[in-house]
């Protein structure tokens, strides 16, 4: 098991560098010149030249794809070509925000989407089962920017109930930090992405749950455990569901990570500013060492989430042979 | 061919899968068709007989879906983007299937080291987030459908891959496989003539899954503005009406395009599960 952990990390680390060198290669090798805005064509050539070594664009690019790692062992993402500041400063609360924004909606949509499914499975046959897949299946198909549209359309511009974007109403924390998470301002804001996001994903978990429910209906020990004369629920909830966990607890760790890498349109619709919003505004303001940090860091949270959906599936299936 | 035509039987006798058989028909012929069917220029700028725009009117006959800010014809949009929803979405699962069946199908059957690689490199691009790849992708080289078809299959391929490994791994052990080698088959002869064929029906599950994935997707790189700037989209549909700042004041720009992603990609989602019934018959419902 210790090996196996090990074996897995030791992949991890090197997915992980390898994502860090194709990107940086990527983002100096696509056409297009990152300091083309940056550095201003008005410049005199002296001062451009200067601009370029006050970010080191005037090294070999191997040189820099070292100075790149050296630092990002130290946290270090580099100069903001906007504002000149480091580009940690940014990051930080970015990621909280989409970790508070994606992290809690995940859960509840696994709890809802798990005991969901297996209910329908448990009721197979009826109109109600055909009716909630057929309206999971529509609203996983609908595309999750869209279904926001439609809630601030609703919820926000018709019925008034709730802000249509941003963490906090704008102006109320000119500078941003860790005392707005205690508003109930900021809770006020959450709840509509917070409703939306979870809505939309609690789609898969509810319908993967219902087709291995189905067949784990069909087994020896369920049957047994009727036959013992236990409680229906008994028999749903600790033989049944129980059983039928696997799927779901595999997919999550994975499913959080599309998540992550998909919170980029939610918080679009929302303005919600998250890692996702920092990325396109890096793009459009061509501010590349941003783009590329946020881009980074949805990655790692993306090759974190795998890694421990390895880890659950071997802990959770004992009929996994660890090599 | 053969395959294919045993694919529709097999989905049309599924109810399910037969009306989503026909909604995919319809969009087809919607795909094929729109442009002709579409009563306006979806880019012309309408006026009215007094010679004002007729900018954010409601449905009416003459606009079946009303007009958009710059009062464009929001029905012959919807017609028109019928046809880069298929394009993009059909372009990208046919190259992800092909990526990811080949590589599944080469590392499932001979193990070992080459396995071991091709898994690693699976593993590389499953770490790869999928839109926002997309995205740096589409600001880096240029905003175009080619570019877009490009970058949504080099992240897709890698979970068709997996699913296909698997199967293969299983399959490997069979005594047909067995007796192939006995007759003095050649590796690949086993691996395309023995073997592919029967992760062909997976294969074409996972075709279905991408497609719905894919056309999904094209939405969304539309609606955050990377789409071809010279392409209707039902993406970049939602993508004027967002960033018009007025789409408060008319639902009938917004809400017809969602449906029309969300109807298309259901019934593909549909004749996926369908499928997915006939070959594995346990996950019927009783």
């Amino acid at each position: 098991m210790g090996r196996y952990i090990l074996r897995r990390f030791f992949h991890m680390a090197i997915t992980l560098f390898a994502m860090i060198t194709l990107m940086f290669f990527l983002f100096r090798l696509l056409p297009g010149d990152p300091t083309a805005t940056v550095i201003s064509p008005a410049l005199d050539a002296e001062a451009r030249e200067a601009m370029r070594a006050r970010f080191g664009l005037d090294r070999p690019l191997i040189e820099q794809y070292l100075v790149y790692l050296v630092n990002l062992a130290q946290f270090d993402f580099g100069l903001s070509f906007r504002t000149s500041r480091p580009v940690w400063e940014q990051i930080e609360l970015r990621l909280v925000n989409t970790l508070l924004l994606i992290l809690p909606s995940m859960i509840a949509a696994y709890m809802i989407g798990a005991f969901g499914g297996a209910l329908l499975a448990w009721y197979r046959g009826g109109r109600v089962e055909g009716n909630v897949v057929l309206a999971a299946t529509a609203l996983q198909s609908a595309p999750v920017f869209w279904l926001g549209m439609l809630a601030i359309l609703v919820f926000s511009i018709w019925l008034n109930w709730f802000p249509t974007g941003h963490i906090v109403t704008p102006g109320r924390f000119p500078d941003p930090s860790w005392r707005m998470y205690l508003t109930l301002d900021f809770l006020h804001h959450l709840a509509l992405p917070f409703f939306v996001n979870t809505l939309y994903n609690l789609c898969f978990p509810l319908l993967l749950m219902r087709s291995t429910m189905l067949s784990t209906i069909g087994e020896d020990y369920v049957e047994l455990a009727r036959m013992k004369g236990l409680r229906e629920s008994r028999v749903l909830y600790r033989h049944a569901m129980r059983n039928s966990l696997l799927p779901l607890a595999t997919t999550m760790p994975m499913i959080l990570g599309w998540s992550v890498a998909g919170s980029v349109v939610i918080e679009t619709v929302f303005s919600w500013p998250g890692l996702g919003l920092l990325m396109i505004e890096g793009i459009t303001r061509s501010d590349y060492p941003v783009v590329q940090a946020a881009f980074l860091l949805i990655a790692v949270l993306t090759i974190l989430g795998t890694f421990v959906a390895d880890l659950l599936y071997g802990l959770l299936d004992p009929r996994i042979v660890y090599r | 061919m053969r395959m294919l035509r045993s694919f529709l039987a097999a989905v049309w006798d599924i109810p399910s899968g037969r009306i989503a058989l026909l909604v995919l028909g319809v969009f087809a012929v919607l795909a094929m068709f729109g442009p002709w069917i579409a009563p306006f220029d979806p880019m012309v700028r309408n006026y009215g007989a007094d010679g004002r725009l007729i900018r954010l009117s409601g449905p009416s006959a003459q606009h079946w879906l009303g007009t958009t800010l710059m009062g464009r014809d929001i029905a012959s949009q919807l017609l028109y983007g019928a046809r880069p929803a298929f394009l993009v979405g059909g372009m990208t699962a046919i190259g992800t299937v092909l990526i990811g069946l080949n590589i599944g199908l080469i590392a499932g059957y001979f193990g070992g080291r080459t396995d071991a690689i091709l898994m690693r490199i699976t593993d590389i691009f499953l770490g790869l987030p999928f839109l926002p790849f997309i995205i740096v992708v589409l600001a880096m080289s240029g905003r175009s459908i080619w570019t877009i078809i490009f970058a949504m299959t080099i992240v897709m391929w890698r979970s068709t891959a997996r699913v296909i490994r698997a199967q293969v791994l299983s399959l490997r052990e069979m005594p047909f496989v067995a007796a192939a080698r006995t007759t003095g088959a050649s590796d690949w002869a086993i691996l395309f003539r023995e073997i592919a064929p029967n992760v062909l029906p997976l294969a074409l599950v996972s075709t279905a899954f991408a497609l719905a994935w894919a056309i999904i997707t094209e939405a969304s790189i539309g609606f955050l503005g990377f789409g071809d700037p010279n392409v209707i989209s039902w993406g970049s549909i939602l993508y004027d009406a967002y960033a018009s700042q007025v789409m408060y004041r008319a639902p009938w720009w917004v809400v017809p395009p969602g449906i029309a992603i969300m109807v298309l990609v259901s019934a593909v989602y549909f004749i996926g599960r369908a499928y997915e019934q006939v070959i594995n018959p346990r996950l019927r419902t009783v």
